[in-house]
């Protein structure tokens, strides 16, 4: 097994800037210097497929574990006990330095102020250390399964950028000792097999000492939910669950288990390549690094987009061509998000703190703009059922509340029945925090900002009835065989 | 020492006895489902939480003993 190698006194190159890493016989990699793009500098030449290991390797530089990692077919050299003894001497001397360089790849990763990429934004640094301080062996797991719909940066990462991905899941797996590794994504032939593909041709240079095995999730709303994922690997449905507890202490086959997004790892392959100060020179101090952002609704160009937190909202929506009317709202953080009126959300600067302060979310990085021709209240209402029906269908507030959530907002947006926004209103304090998993809050969340956001609307429709907005083709995305209205 | 009581959703199926013991304490939604307040059950019901815990016909419902929060 060849594994890259890398000076342990380099190991993790936290303040070598991108010129003295090269300076190191690594791979010159000048467009680092530059912030913009990092996950995406393959795509920035043009590169229309996923990139080779070759020239992942070329542009970024070998996976940088250290050589003694890894004890064949028995797990991660980290361990004083046991299997190792058997070894010379120097296998247990091989082991601390190994256990040395897990524990600073952590540090490097806190250090960083990486924050995961999947909507929760948990500090990405202490979630490994949990799982490394937990007791046995323990398991990483990737999640790619986006189950928002408006959603597609996790797709994009899987199909052009699927080495940084697997790099980052091999990294996670060595700073926690895990044993298992396993990629959670949407349950799709192609995209199934096109990663099993690209993991065997790892395989095949010995990159990943711990196997990776690709795993489809249905793609539900609720599926992609990190309980439901480990409740699946266990055995059981794709569901959430209750808890605690939760899945840092008892996950996959009961061990210890590092639930990560995908885009989170794939900045953990790059932070442990080129350090945390290097991170840190994009975005801002409290919310360092770059994010990935799918933009779309009424823009010129929808697609995914490579930012720094902190970019204003209004700046993201330029990226993507600007607004191709005049906008009235921005749905932010996807399904699970909030309706800002586009005149607050436009200066927002795109980071967890700076949308918490207009009372809005990151989730995972979605930014839905709505033109004026549109009906913030009719497109809500038909999320609002998609919502309901994508339920896991556990818990007795979420299966009656969020129907009855997406009727009020229907007979309010279609109907003009005057009393509907007040039952919104109540049913979305009946729901919210009633569930096992966030799915109600996530309802109840868009529901109440749709009412806020959109108040002239709700006075008009409470006249009138159905404004003509309605009868406009839907701009939010709802993956259905079903009609919805 | 101070006592909460949680309800694990999932297994709840609206049955409605731990709102029926603790009326004071446990309301329940339109549909019949037990509202919990995620507050410190008051200590002249105290006797009756391990109660409600024990009576769930479906042990949906828990309690946090502890001087945490």
């Amino acid at each position: 097994m060849t594994l890259a190698t890398l000076g342990e006194q380099e190991y993790p190159p936290d303040d070598a800037t991108p010129a003295t890493w090269s300076s190191a016989g690594q791979p010159r990699l000048p467009e680092h210097a530059a912030p913009l793009p990092r996950l995406l500098a393959g795509l920035a030449e043009g590169r229309s497929r996923s990139a080779g290991l070759e020239a992942h390797e070329r542009r970024f530089g070998p996976l940088p574990l250290p050589e003694d990692a890894w004890v064949d077919a028995t797990g991660w050299n980290l361990g004083e006990s046991g299997r190792h003894r058997r070894g010379r001497r120097s296998r247990a001397h091989q082991a601390r330095s190994a256990r040395r360089a897990a524990t600073r790849l952590i540090d490097v990763a806190e250090r960083s102020g990486l924050t995961g990429r999947g909507g929760a934004g948990f500090p990405t640094g202490r979630k490994l250390r949990s799982v490394a301080e937990g007791s046995g062996p323990t398991v990483v797991v990737a999640n790619g399964a986006e189950g928002e719909p408006a959603s597609r940066k996790d797709r994009v990462l899987l199909t052009r950028a699927p080495h940084l991905v697997l790099d980052g899941i091999t990294l996670a797996a060595f700073a926690v000792g895990a044993t298992r590794a396993y990629l959670a994504v949407h349950d799709e032939l192609r995209l199934v097999a096109g990663l099993e593909a690209t993991i065997a041709a790892r395989s095949v240079a010995g990159i990943d000492p711990v196997p990776i095995e690709v795993v489809g999730i249905e793609p539900r709303y609720t599926a992609s939910e990190q309980t439901s994922i480990v409740q699946y690997l266990n055995g059981g449905p794709a569901l959430p669950t209750f808890t605690p507890p939760r899945t840092h202490e008892r996950g996959v086959a009961g061990r210890p288990t590092a639930v990560n997004n995908v885009e989170t790892l794939a900045h953990l392959a790059l932070i442990a390549r080129y350090g945390d100060r290097w991170f840190r020179q994009a975005g801002l101090p409290a919310s360092p690094g770059t994010a990935l952002v799918t933009v779309s609704g009424d823009v010129a160009f929808p697609a995914v987009y490579e930012i720094e937190l902190g970019t204003p909202v209004g700046d993201a929506v330029n990226r993507a061509g600007g607004p191709t009317e005049r906008p009235r709202a921005v749905l932010m953080g996807g399904y699970f998000g909030t309706w800002l009126p586009a005149g607050l959300a436009w200066p927002a600067p795109m980071s967890h703190p700076g949308l918490r302060e207009v009372g809005a979310a990151m989730g995972a990085g979605i930014l839905i703009v709505l033109g004026e021709s549109s009906c913030g209240l009719a497109e809500t209402a038909r999320v609002l059922r998609y919502l309901a029906d994508e339920g896991a269908g556990q818990c007795g507030p979420c299966i009656f509340g969020l129907p009855a959530l997406a009727d009020a907002m229907a007979e309010l947006a279609f109907g003009g029945d005057p009393t509907a926004a007040r039952r919104v209103a109540g049913l979305v304090r009946l729901v919210e925090g009633r569930g096992a998993c966030r799915h109600p809050d996530g309802a109840a969340s868009l529901a109440s900002s749709a009412i806020s956001a959109f108040a002239p609307d709700v006075r008009w429709h409470a006249g009138r009835g159905a404004c003509h907005g309605v009868r406009r083709p839907p701009v939010l995305p709802v993956p259905s065989d079903l009609e919805y209205w | 020492m101070s006592l909460r009581l949680r309800v694990n959703m999932i297994k709840c199926t609206g049955h409605g006895l731990c709102a029926e013991l603790m009326p004071e304490f446990i309301g329940l939604d339109p549909w019949g489902y037990p509202i919990v307040p995620r507050a410190d059950v008051p200590e002249d019901l105290a006797d009756l939480a391990p109660r409600a815990v024990s009576d769930c016909p479906t042990l949906a419902l828990l309690l946090d003993r502890g001087d945490r929060d």
